[in-house]
């Protein structure tokens, strides 16, 4: 083998154009699928990330009011479409919400430890909910109690109220006490006054998805408010098992029954958490086929131009395959020269795709706030692409091994 | 010359099938899907008010607290209700209109219709001058009845095709939010992309149907969309009450005719901020921005990153394809040796057989290009499946047609270059001696 190299070498030079857009083209692509492996890894990480939520039960009604009412009159209106909620025979829970996790996006708050803090600890999506809200969404409480019904306060339109208690993900209280002694302890989320720590669920997303909320993963805050809007209110509603689908079809009548003075999309007004994950996670989705579609692609292409040019070389040397061939050598002998060719061409190639790669992600990290890349996806392309070169080499070097010693004595 | 070229070149084509299919495949699928996100990128990042643009401006003013200040730090997103009044009665553009986002209630006066909310632009008289609103009937509200609080309304097309069956409604009665408005004005279609005025409310194929004198809806307490940032002991307003003067909820536009107009706004906005300091209102040493539309969408990064990234990545995988049309190209025409150096003795030129070759490739990049444009065409009709709010922007225009085979063509002349050339350079006796 290690004698094959240097004639290797001094062949190469004989085709230097053509060696270096090889290794150009092995580069550029091990550069691309990198880091197109590295997002769409990231994006299914994403997709993958655990709400909190009975997904499999739970369903979010958009219901808004078709006529404007005080505050008080929405209140009891929401305090009676609950209790007609609950008593369908499907339905195991339900509870008002101004937003849900995986919505989309929605409130949140910075959090301080005190109230004259000028740069925030950190940031949380804000839920708000009655005592109801735990087991409608089915979330963990894994310390502390819930809301008593007497701690639940109405919240007007664009009403700005800070509850003086606070149900919080086990995330958030982490990253406010880290030393774990979260419970019983205050923070102050853009109000004045503190809210104290009673209970801590784990897990609870935030209701957006999108590269914004990830150095706030999983941090999220509960308030115990009725969230009275005069222009519309989310019902979050826990079917019993199996009941899904009827109490779909029950719930927007009984609202109805209990008034006609709404409006619920008959499109999106009603989802089930499929659908509502189907969604939150539509665009990560594109994005992780699409990235998946290019690499396979680019490495079809890469491989097919390796073919080809290989090929072209074989062609072209056969008559010098032929001396070698008369000279003695086996057909093994010129089996191993092209791959070895191939070998130290992708080589080379995938030393200066490694660094291309890692200086485009240092691109990306400056332009789109991604992560920085694994030096994992690097080793793994490298092997990749290497073994790629090696398939896409072999039809034309056993081709070139069938060349017969006669060539040698022919003219082309 | 030039169609014996041609009958060489498809000759030459011909006889390696699958090569050729190879490079044209290659060549379609890199412009096909850099051409599918160039036109995204470019529909996404175009200008909603060409011609008119560069004259409207965007103004930023700094009302916060000491509290929080750091060096450099750029002025709030939008102004409060005081300071965009002040601005909006100093007068000091050619046209200046202050806005806000909300929803009504509509109660449709036939029974068959149930209350439905649409989207509404509370906001000034000059609005429609300045933005270039086109009119189908009727006209805006004028300042005067601005200041009375007229109950007036102007309405988009499609609201008017859905309650007035598509007449003049100019004159009717509309009822919103328990209020009854005198419809003043039906807008044609009219919906600018990117939304510029007021990113708040997603920046694309975002229209609203209502649009209602600013001082009407302060009055009446109408519902607010979009952001509102408040500091200190601001608070977002609580039950009807409208934000406080520490929170920035309304945006001010400006229109500006010339640069020296613009240059002069801009001093003005910092005697302003200073006003307010002696007054004791602002507590922050003068902070102004005055951008113009382009500058104010590019402020706001308003193109969604990931469109970025894919167009990205689709001229990687393009200048991929066609590295690897380079090294077939330069394989193939070295293979020829042979026959150019019989051309070449028998008297052709050496820019003779540059043409020849080029051509060649010149053939190849037309047929991908062709290939390319069907695969964008595909592409796009696949973005515009997607979900997302400016899927359904995503078209093919002219430009963006010449430009896919200007594109297809030029890279594979390039493509072609390097190889034809070194192909050229070989001397015809060594091209013969060797056979």
């Amino acid at each position: 083998m290690s004698l094959q190299i240097k004639p290797i070498l001094i062949a190469l030079r004989r085709h230097k154009a053509g060696t270096v857009l090889i290794a150009l083209q092995i580069a550029l692509t091990l550069a691309i699928v990198c880091n197109a492996l590295f997002i769409i890894h990231q994006r299914l990480a994403n997709m993958s990330d655990v709400s909190g939520v009975d997904e499999a039960n739970v369903f979010v009604i958009k219901n808004q009011w078709a006529v404007d009412q005080s505050t008080q009159q929405v209140d009891a209106q929401v305090r009676a479409d609950l209790l007609a909620l609950r008593q369908l025979p499907g339905v195991r829970d339900a509870a008002p919400a101004s937003g849900y996790p995986l919505q989309g996006g929605g409130w949140d708050n910075f959090v301080t430890m005190t109230p004259d803090q000028v740069e925030p600890t950190t940031d949380s999506a804000v839920y708000t909910g009655d005592e109801h809200l735990l087991d409608t969404l089915g979330v963990h409480l894994i310390a502390g109690r819930n809301f008593h019904p007497d701690e639940v306060v109405e919240l007007g339109t664009q009403q700005a109220i800070i509850p003086p208690v606070a149900i919080v993900s086990k995330t958030l209280a982490d990253r406010l006490f880290p030393d774990g002694s979260a419970l019983g302890k205050s923070f102050y989320a853009m109000g004045a006054t503190p809210s104290t720590i009673i209970g801590i669920v784990d897990p609870l997303h935030r209701q957006g998805t999108g590269q914004w909320n990830q150095p706030y993963a999983g941090q999220s805050l509960i308030w115990p408010l009725r969230a009275d809007d005069a222009r519309g209110i989310f019902y979050i509603v826990r079917a019993k098992p199996g009941q899904l689908a009827a109490a779909m079809r029950e719930a927007p009548k009984a609202l109805y029954a209990q008034s006609r003075m709404r409006m619920i999309d008959p499109k999106d007004g009603i989802q089930d958490y499929a659908e509502i994950r189907h969604k939150a996670y539509d665009s990560d989705r594109g994005m992780a086929i699409l990235m998946g579609i290019i690499s396979v692609v680019l490495l079809a292409i890469t491989a097919a131009g390796i073919v080809g040019l290989t090929s072209f070389w074989v062609g072209e040397r056969r008559k010098q395959i032929g001396v070698r061939r008369a000279l003695g050598a086996t057909r093994g002998d010129i089996l191993n020269y092209f791959l070895t060719e191939n070998l130290l061409i992708g080589i080379g190639g995938v030393l200066v795709g490694a660094v291309l790669a890692i200086g485009i992600n240092l691109w990306m990290v400056t332009q789109f706030e991604t992560a920085r890349l694994s030096l994992t996806y690097v080793a793994t392309g490298v092997v990749a692409l290497l073994l790629l070169g090696q398939a896409a080499v072999l039809a034309p070097a056993l081709r070139a091994s069938h060349v017969s010693p006669v060539e040698a004595t022919r003219s082309v | 010359m030039f169609s014996y070229y041609l009958d060489l070149a498809l000759r030459s084509l011909r006889r390696n099938k699958a090569l050729t299919a190879l490079m044209v495949v290659a060549i379609a699928l890199g412009i096909g899907a850099s051409m599918t996100t160039l036109t995204v990128l470019h529909v996404l990042s175009g200008d909603p008010l060409p011609g008119k643009s560069a004259q409207l401006y965007y103004a930023q003013v700094d009302p916060q607290d000491i509290k929080g200040m750091q060096p450099n730090k750029e002025p709030p997103d939008q102004v409060t209700l005081i300071d965009g009044l002040n601005l909006l009665h100093a007068g000091r553009a050619d046209h200046q209109a202050l806005m806000s986002g909300g929803s009504v209630p509509v109660q449709p006066e036939q029974s068959s219709l149930d209350p439905f909310y649409v989207e509404a632009r509370y906001t000034t008289a000059d609005f429609f001058a300045m933005f270039d609103a086109p009119f189908l009937y009727g006209h805006g509200w004028t300042a005067a009845d601005g200041e009375a609080k007229a109950r007036a309304v102007v309405i988009a097309r499609s609201l008017n095709d859905k309650l007035f069956g598509g007449a003049n409604s100019v004159g009717r009665t509309l009822r919103m939010a328990g209020t009854s408005f005198r419809v003043v004005g039906v807008l044609d279609s009219w919906q600018p992309n990117p939304h510029f005025y007021d990113l708040n409310t997603g920046s694309y194929a975002y229209g609203e149907q209502v649009f209602l004198p600013l001082q009407t809806m302060l009055e009446l307490r109408l519902d607010r969309n979009g952001s509102t940032d408040c500091w200190g002991n601001g608070g977002g307003g609580v039950g009807s009450i409208l934000p406080s003067d520490s929170c920035v909820w309304l945006q001010f536009w400006a229109q500006l005719d010339s640069p020296a107009k613009a240059a002069a706004y801009k001093e003005f906005l910092v005697h302003y901020s200073q006003d307010q300091k002696a007054l004791g209102r602002f507590e922050r040493a003068p902070n102004v921005r005055l951008r113009n539309v382009m500058q104010w969408l590019d402020y706001q990064m308003v193109v969604p990153d990931d469109v970025r990234l894919q167009n990205g990545l689709a001229f990687g995988f393009l200048l991929v394809c066609l590295v690897n049309t380079v090294g077939l190209m330069l394989a193939k025409f070295m293979r020829r040796a042979g026959e150019l150096g019989v051309r070449r003795a028998l008297g052709a030129s050496r820019r003779a057989l540059f043409a020849q070759l080029l051509i060649e490739s010149g053939v190849v990049g037309l047929v991908g290009g062709f290939g390319g444009l069907l695969l964008a065409l595909f592409g796009l009709w696949l973005v515009r499946q997607r979900p997302s709010a400016y899927a359904a922007l995503a078209h093919l225009d002219l430009s963006m047609l010449f430009t896919t085979f200007v594109l297809a063509v030029c890279a594979t002349l390039l493509a072609g270059l390097l190889p034809a050339w070194r192909a050229c350079q070989i001397a015809p006796t060594l091209q013969l001696k060797s056979n």
